[in-house]
């Protein structure tokens, strides 16, 4: 009954020449999401991908379970050094996210264009 | 005082994660209807979905021999979402979860569901069962006319 996560990492360049690994999801993430939420971010090269980004715009559902996933990716990207960034939330999920603290650890932003634009 | 006339929809749903979608859904069709603002509805979904995930998991401990109850009562001013299991009921309220704690690995990075719930709606109770069992978590969210 839970759909599947589909997650897929692209490679770019930010305006000022930073290179930026974006993590796209699409479908619900949630308690089944693992592989592609962690999954997904510790297939990149912690050495070279310093700022992370992550897509949620092709994502509907978020639950709590879901959340701790992303939470554990904020753990282990800041044990490694790595900046992370969010965007494409619904302002539903905007708000979730910013209750429960991830502001604190992961600017957020409404596009990938004004993501890349602040770094 | 006049009685206003309130709606009931039933809703019985598998020990099966995932299937907390259908009560999602089927309290944001309630809610539509009712009249509630776009930005109540994603609340309210959010915090059923919880309270349905809390049934499966803690609840009916994922036993797909049991099933989790969910009562919408749409009245004029407020929607009244009782989700019931087999459980015994919260006995305590867990923490409030702490971002800080669980970024240095002093608290795990679950344990949100109730949080959410509780901020998400407007009243919110965790009622244990008198037989030992058949608890269930009572939300309300109401109807501000003057927002809508």
């Amino acid at each position: 009954m839970q759909s599947e996560t589909k997650s897929r990492v692209d490679k770019l360049t930010s305006p000022h020449g930073y290179p930026v690994a974006v993590i796209r999801f699409e479908g619900d993430i949630a308690s089944t999401s693992k592989d592609a939420v962690i999954g997904a971010y510790q297939s990149l090269n912690k050495e070279t991908a310093k700022l992370v980004m992550l897509d949620f715009t092709g994502v509907e559902y978020i639950n709590s379970s879901g959340i701790a996933l992303i939470i554990q990716l904020l753990i282990e990207a800041s044990n490694s050094g790595q900046k992370v960034y969010a965007f494409g939330l619904s302002p539903h999920f905007t708000k979730v996210f910013t209750m429960v603290g991830i502001t604190k650890y992961a600017s957020l932003y409404s596009t990938q264009a004004d993501a890349l634009a602040s770094l | 005082m006049s009685e206003s006339k309130s709606t009931t929809v039933e809703v019985r749903l598998p020990t099966k994660l995932g299937y907390e979608k259908v009560a999602m859904s089927t309290a944001a069709s309630v809610a539509k209807l009712m009249g509630f603002p776009e930005d109540r509805v994603e609340d309210l979904k959010t915090a059923v979905a919880e309270a349905c995930i809390n049934a499966i998991e803690h609840g009916n401990r994922l036993n797909e021999k049991l099933s989790v109850g969910m009562v919408l009562r749409a009245d004029s001013d407020a929607l009244e979402v009782k989700v019931l299991d087999d459980g015994t009921g919260m006995t305590k309220q867990p923490p409030r979860p702490d971002i800080d704690r669980k970024m240095h690995g002093e608290e795990g990075p679950r344990g949100m569901g109730m949080f959410l719930i509780q901020a998400l709606v407007d009243e919110v109770e965790w009622v244990p069962g008198a037989d030992g069992k058949s608890s269930y978590v009572r939300l309300v969210i109401k109807l501000d006319k003057a927002a809508a």
